[in-house]
């Protein structure tokens, strides 16, 4: 072999070079024998099945990636500021970030969100804060993404009604809600009822999507927060795979066919700075759900199979220690996203260890994609590293890696059982201390952390939300439940207590009540009243 | 006599679930041979002091993320100062910009470490700092 003679001539810098999926040591050099037995079938030409290479043909020769920066923070009034700014700035999709009050079902008034107004997005009571929001932007003609998970409905239905308003058709609306509620209980922790009350609003929603809002994404399947807790790109891969498997059976059992609403099934991925391995995990998330979707599922429409992804860079390699080196390893991870094939992308500010980005972070953010696109050449042909003996290779670990965790998962039964064990909450707690300490035992480098420091640099510009937003806030709030018919505002309310109750779709009784202008903490207890609240067990 | 061990409260005040860092901790103050009590998320002050002066801990450990620590973080040191457990030491972690930190010391919080800080450097303060009814943290 080539390389164990080479190896003997010349020693190396470390005894082993391993890659994070699950530390799979990588040889010195790769060559055709390392390509799979399969390849003419598993890695056939972009557009086709199983779509390893892209999922279109012409890829983004065809049309660029949606730049999609999320924003979000302070009041209503401020983040139509910045989506106006960024709309200005060239950026071509919206992602709106909600504050905590709003994404786990409390209003801003609440003792729990003393402290959280604004803060980690946008204040969002009701459904005049989701009118002004969009103020001067036409909901027809954008596309929105909006990270919500357990109050999905109601926002998704705040949403709806807000574009009514302009005069929208609902059915032309296009965007994503998040509506991923299983990845909650492993890692983001935004939930605020059981699992399986809280698949049956997960369902609810998608049907709702599948008649009324046939543009409409109706859940992003996120891998991002699970590999932003700790796991590997093979568990990030597996794990997400496995909840979205969950989730078709799910659409299944309610008695949708599975090309009726598959197409409008999104995923969401995080990309690290281990380029090369992260271009190969989007190429075998791809084989991986076309495979998936065609041979367990029976799906017939090509777009059933076709795995359609945002992503955002990974916040949790952002470093504290001179911040001005993150813009180098958020291009990085960013080549990795293009040249993997994302839909959309997310580009972190280098500012974000600190604090909320700042508006000239976030712009040179986004500057960093439209360099890529249109300087870099990455986006001129499709897949520019398919082919390579190594991205192939590791491409089929990646693969092999995630279906092992698939299989041990629909072993206990599918996810949500292998969630109820707390099997995934520990895989992944366990990758996240054996890194910090490769980290603290300098087995990891982190340039600037552990290794290249310098002391006393000057602290960056960063953006500052003051107390004032939580008073506005509120005082906005309290003149709004004053304002309002409350006579209508409690008949909606037991209309969604009644249809929570029941097993019909529970959208309908969301939409009326948001256009009350009940509050998302008014409906949120409607539901909490009949669903209960969920505790986590604590899991290390 | 009682247990030797630094007995150890780890929790997250507010809304906010960025829980990687804290069970990072949680595992590396055991591995350092800590007593752990983690409390998890989603808690207010009151839960938070409550737990902290039943099980009668050593060091009380505060994780934030949101950007709400300015309110979370003095509310909880004050409740649990104000029903006895003055001799508590505590620490802050999460994203904390640098200009909060002197109010969060005014306000009771010993250190705040920030992201990156190996679990080592933790581990030591807290076995230095920790002074109180006798107990000898000498493992």
């Amino acid at each position: 072999m080539v390389e164990k003679k080479a190896n003997r001539e010349l020693p190396e810098r470390k005894k082993e070079f391993k890659t994070t999926v699950d530390g799979t040591v990588v040889n010195r050099v790769y060559t055709a024998d390392d390509l799979g037995k399969d390849r003419q079938v598993d890695v056939a030409l972009p557009g086709e099945y199983p779509y390893t290479r892209h999922i279109m043909p012409g890829g983004y020769r065809t049309r660029l990636w949606t730049m999609r920066q999320y924003a979000g923070f302070a009041t209503v009034e401020e983040t139509n500021n910045r989506y106006k700014y960024l709309y200005a700035q060239g950026q071509t999709g919206f992602s709106v970030a909600f504050h905590l009050p709003t994404q786990e079902g409390y209003d801003s008034d609440h003792p729990l969100s003393a402290g959280e107004v604004g803060r980690c997005g946008v204040a969002v009571d009701s459904l005049e804060d989701m009118e002004k929001l969009w103020e001067g932007i036409p909901l027809a003609e954008v596309s929105t993404s909006m990270t919500i998970n357990a109050t999905a409905p109601i926002l998704l239905a705040m949403y709806a009604a807000a574009a009514q308003k302009q005069g929208a058709d609902i059915s032309c609306l296009r965007g994503t809600v998040q509506n991923d509620i299983l990845k909650e209980y492993i890692a983001r922790n935004t939930y605020i009822f059981g699992p399986a009350p809280s698949m049956r609003l997960v369902t609810d929603l998608c049907v709702y999507c599948a008649q009324d809002m046939p543009q409409w994404n109706s859940i992003s399947i996120s891998g991002y927060h699970m590999r932003e807790a700790g796991a590997t790109a093979a568990q990030e891969a597996g794990f997400t795979v496995a909840n979205g498997i969950a989730y078709v059976q799910a659409m299944i059992d309610r008695g949708m066919s599975v090309d009726s609403f598959a197409p409008r099934f999104s995923f969401f991925f995080a990309a690290y700075t281990n380029l090369l391995e992260e271009v190969a995990k989007f190429r075998a998330l791809r084989r991986i759900w076309a495979k998936i979707m065609k041979e367990r599922f029976g799906a017939k429409d090509p777009k059933s199979m076709m795995l359609r992804y945002h992503v955002q860079t990974d916040g949790f390699t952002l470093t504290g220690q001179q911040p001005l080196n993150n813009i180098v390893r958020v291009t990085l991870q960013a080549l990795a996203a293009v040249m993997g094939g994302c839909q959309s992308l997310h580009t972190n500010s280098f500012d974000e260890a600190l604090a909320l980005p700042s508006e000239e972070a976030v712009q040179v953010a986004l500057r960093t994609q439209q360099i890529i696109a249109h300087e870099s050449g990455v986006a001129d042909t499709v897949d520019p590293l398919g082919g390579s003996y190594y991205i192939e290779w590791l491409t089929d670990r990646i693969e092999d890696g995630a279906m092992r965790y698939i299989n041990e998962i629909d072993k206990m039964g599918g996810a949500l059982k292998a969630i109820e064990k707390g099997y995934i909450q520990r895989e992944i707690a366990a990758s996240a201390y054996n890194y910090q300490r490769e980290v603290d035992a300098g087995e990891q480098l982190i340039v600037g952390v552990n290794r290249f420091t310098t002391g006393g640099e000057p602290a960056p510009e960063l953006l500052e939300v003051g107390p004032e937003v939580e008073q506005r806030q509120v005082a906005r709030l309290s003149r709004l439940k004053r304002e309002r018919d409350n006579q209508k505002v409690g008949e909606v309310l037991d209309r969604v207590y009644v249809a929570a109750r029941g097993d019909g779709n529970i959208m309908p009784a969301l939409i009326d009540a948001v256009k009350a202008y009940a509050t998302v903490g008014e409906i949120s207890d409607a539901l909490r009243g009949v669903f209960g609240e969920y505790r986590e067990t604590g899991i290390l | 006599m009682r247990d030797k061990k630094v007995r150890v409260l780890l929790a997250k005040p507010g809304l906010d679930g960025h829980d990687r860092g804290l069970k990072v901790l949680a595992r590396g103050l055991r591995d350092a041979g800590m007593e752990v009590i983690y409390l998890g998320l989603r808690l207010t002050p009151e839960q938070i002091a409550q737990a902290a002066l039943e099980e009668d801990v050593d060091v009380v450990g505060l994780s934030c993320l949101s950007g709400a620590h300015m309110v979370l973080f003095p509310k909880t040191v004050g409740l649990i100062k104000e029903k006895g457990g003055g001799d508590i030491l505590f620490i802050g972690g999460g994203i904390i910009p640098g200009k909060d930190i002197p109010g969060l010391e005014a306000a009771g919080i010993a250190m705040v470490f920030g992201p990156g800080t190996p679990i080592g450097e933790i581990t030591g303060f807290m076995k230095e700092r920790v002074r109180r009814r006798g107990v000898d943290n000498q493992d």
